[in-house]
């Protein structure tokens, strides 16, 4: 069954009901018991749940450590390119928007990555907005071979492709794609994704399953928080998370939950998502999900990220430019958002490490996707930085 | 006599160690109660994840708080999906010259990082013969381990259960099998939570046990290795001193038949 007809046959609206009138000793059935399921998730978002945060953050923190220790990786987004073809009513590279527009260029891309190599930064988020004609799959293709050369890891973050576009990419090096739906409910994906592309909702619905036929290691899904209900979204999330784990068993599924921030010619959220919301979701998601990478980007204010990190993230980024160019020549392009933690990496690490918590740089490695890197290494020189 | 390194040492491909503790390196606050722990646990074999290993930045790398004077390195191979890419990560190790010894792990599913058998098998094969000293992490499987055994491991690996769950010895059974089977150290690897589960693992005959969440994620790392290293040294010494037979039912310390007279 596609996940398609999985919504379908579980409307996510009809589960979200549950979690709006799950009741106290629901809660207490869920946190008392050794695994949390679908039934326990809606009931650890519910109102009800609120009252016991308190509690749902310690169970999810003992998972957390229990699953992967008391250490975080760090990563950092690179952006390619804020040339878009779309016209989505919340973001920065709404085609509409009289913004300065750029695209890097291969040489240009690899002076990024030497600041953010520079940096201490390993692993590296290729990210672009949707402009085919410029950045192409064979540029996509291109850069992420030549970053694949130098970084432990190379993930993107760019318009669905088809099946045979990811498998290329991973042929690449590649080893994680993120694509977030934004808003799992069809009617609210149209009216905010107007125009271009981006308006095919089942295309982008069916991206993850498809970067992990194609051999992604890592596929990172999530709701721009703030949009719809966020309980609506949460549980088409959880829905989809499972139903990638079970499907794709070799791949590990990330979950990300970005709020919604002031763009250039963006909206205020219409569903504002608060700080004890935020972390009850990622402490249910994380109940539910004990294996799943939770990612915590910079959208988040440093107050909030170093509050949540040690509970229950596995992946934060640091010092991210959200600018085409922005690592070497700041500001002459536009950000998709906003930056609310703009401490450097150096400084966010060294504030994990206060927190009692290994800041990671490195957790994967390019051998393990080089197929031609043979007995001595391929050309002697292992590509791996290993 | 309690047993001591002298007397009742390990010894893997010919190698003697004097603790029969291996420790692991992930999931640490930080690497100095890494390097703390492992000096508390009295362990003689360290094993990184090569994926964490970044020769690239020498003065931060894990690699640089594991003195490799005291301890041998054992680079495994955690994340590998398949035999090929195993393999690679082994060579790359040895080509940068970090060991010859690799702790060989294929785990395909990453929620429960259980070892694919299969390719396990087929990676042993390919790096026993390129020369590698090999110790792989395999699921409690005792034909498993005879063929591993077969190819030429320095060790067999067999887990308690699923990696950094902390459930003990579940798969106590098939251990023993292991243990009685095989002519190869056996290793326990993996789900050990606390001390007394590596003392029931000792005890049953597993030449060593390795052991990484249980100590790391401890609120005292430093002093749960301590606490590790004397549950150790317990289940080996109990288990040289050889059990009393467990029976069925209670067994009078007094003979029933005391009565008894011999006959003239």
């Amino acid at each position: 069954m596609s996940f398609d007809a999985v919504l379908s046959a579980h409307p996510p609206e009809r589960l979200a009901q549950r979690a709006e009138c799950a009741t106290a000793a629901d809660v207490e059935r869920a946190l008392a018991g050794p695994a949390v399921d679908l039934d326990g998730f809606l009931a650890l978002i519910s109102p009800a749940a609120a009252p016991h945060l308190e509690d749902l953050a310690a169970r999810a923190q003992a998972v957390t450590r229990e699953r992967f220790g008391r250490v975080i990786q760090l990563y950092a987004p690179l952006y390619l390119s804020n040339e878009c073809t779309n016209g989505c009513v919340y973001c920065g590279f709404n085609r509409a928007n009289p913004v300065r527009r750029a695209t890097l260029t291969p040489e240009q891309v690899d002076d990024e990555a030497g600041a953010l190599w520079g940096e201490g930064f390993r692993n590296v988020l290729l990210v672009s907005g949707e402009a085919p004609r410029v950045v192409s799959p064979a540029y996509l293709e291109q850069v992420a071979g030549q970053l694949h050369r130098r970084f432990a890891s190379v993930g993107i973050e760019v318009y669905p492709l088809d099946e045979g576009g990811y498998a290329r990419l991973v042929a690449a090096g590649v080893d994680s794609l993120t694509v977030y739906q934004e808003t799992y409910d069809p009617e609210l994906y149209a009216r905010v994704h107007p125009s271009g592309p981006k308006a095919d909702y089942r295309w982008r619905l069916g991206a993850p399953a498809r970067g992990a036929a194609a051999g992604m290691r890592r596929v990172g899904i999530g709701a721009l928080l703030g949009l719809g209900p966020w309980r609506l979204e949460a549980t088409a999330v959880a829905l989809h998370a499972l139903w990638l784990q079970r499907r794709y068993w070799e791949t590990q599924v990330c979950v990300s939950f970005p709020r919604l921030r002031a763009a250039a010619g963006g909206i205020a959220p219409p569903h504002p998502v608060s700080d004890r919301d935020l972390v009850q979701l990622a402490c249910a998601l994380r109940l539910l999900l004990p294996d799943a990478g939770l990612v915590l980007s910079t959208r988040e204010e440093p107050r909030f990220r170093d509050g949540l990190a040690p509970v229950c993230i596995t992946h934060m980024s640091a010092g991210s430019r959200t600018e085409p160019g922005g690592y070497t020549h700041p500001e002459e392009a536009e950000g998709q958002f906003q930056v609310e933690d703009r401490r450097s990496p150096a400084e966010v690490s060294a504030r994990l490490a206060g927190l009692g918590i290994e800041p990671v740089w490195k957790d994967w490695d390019a051998a393990f996707l080089d197929r031609e890197v043979g007995a001595s290494g391929g050309d002697g020189k292992p590509c791996a930085s290993l | 006599m309690p047993p001591t390194p002298a007397t009742d040492p390990l010894v893997i491909a010919g190698r003697t160690f004097g603790s029969r503790l291996l420790m692991g390196t992930g999931k640490f606050s930080g690497p100095r109660v890494m390097a703390d722990a492992l000096e508390a646990s009295g362990t003689e074999i360290v094993t990184v994840a090569l994926r964490r290993v970044d020769l690239t930045r020498p003065d931060e790398d894990i690699l640089a708080h594991v003195d490799r004077e005291r301890y041998l390195l054992l680079p495994n191979t955690s994340g590998a999906r398949d035999a090929g890419e195993a393999v690679r990560l082994a060579r790359l190790a040895r080509a940068s010259g970090l060991s010859s010894w690799v702790k060989l792990e294929v785990t395909p599913d990453p929620r429960y990082l259980l070892p694919d058998p299969v390719e396990t098998l087929r990676a042993a094969e390919a790096l026993v013969a390129e020369g590698f000293t090999v110790l792989p992490y395999i699921g409690a499987d005792p034909v498993l381990a005879k063929h591993l055994e077969e190819a030429g491991t320095a060790t067999v690996m067999p887990l308690g259960s699923p990696i950094g769950s902390g459930r003990g010895l579940r798969t106590r059974d098939a251990v023993g099998i292991i243990v009685e089977t095989c002519r190869v150290p056996v290793v326990v690897d993996a789900g050990l939570g606390v001390p007394s589960h590596a003392a029931a693992a000792m005890e049953l005959g597993a030449d060593a046990v390795l052991v990484n969440t249980a100590v790391a994620v401890a609120r005292d790392p430093v002093a749960m290795a301590a606490a590790f290293r004397k549950g150790v040294e317990a289940g080996r010494q109990a288990y040289l001193a050889g059990r009393s037979p467990v029976l069925p039912e209670a067994r009078a310390s007094s003979p029933l038949t005391g009565f008894l007279r011999d006959e003239p």
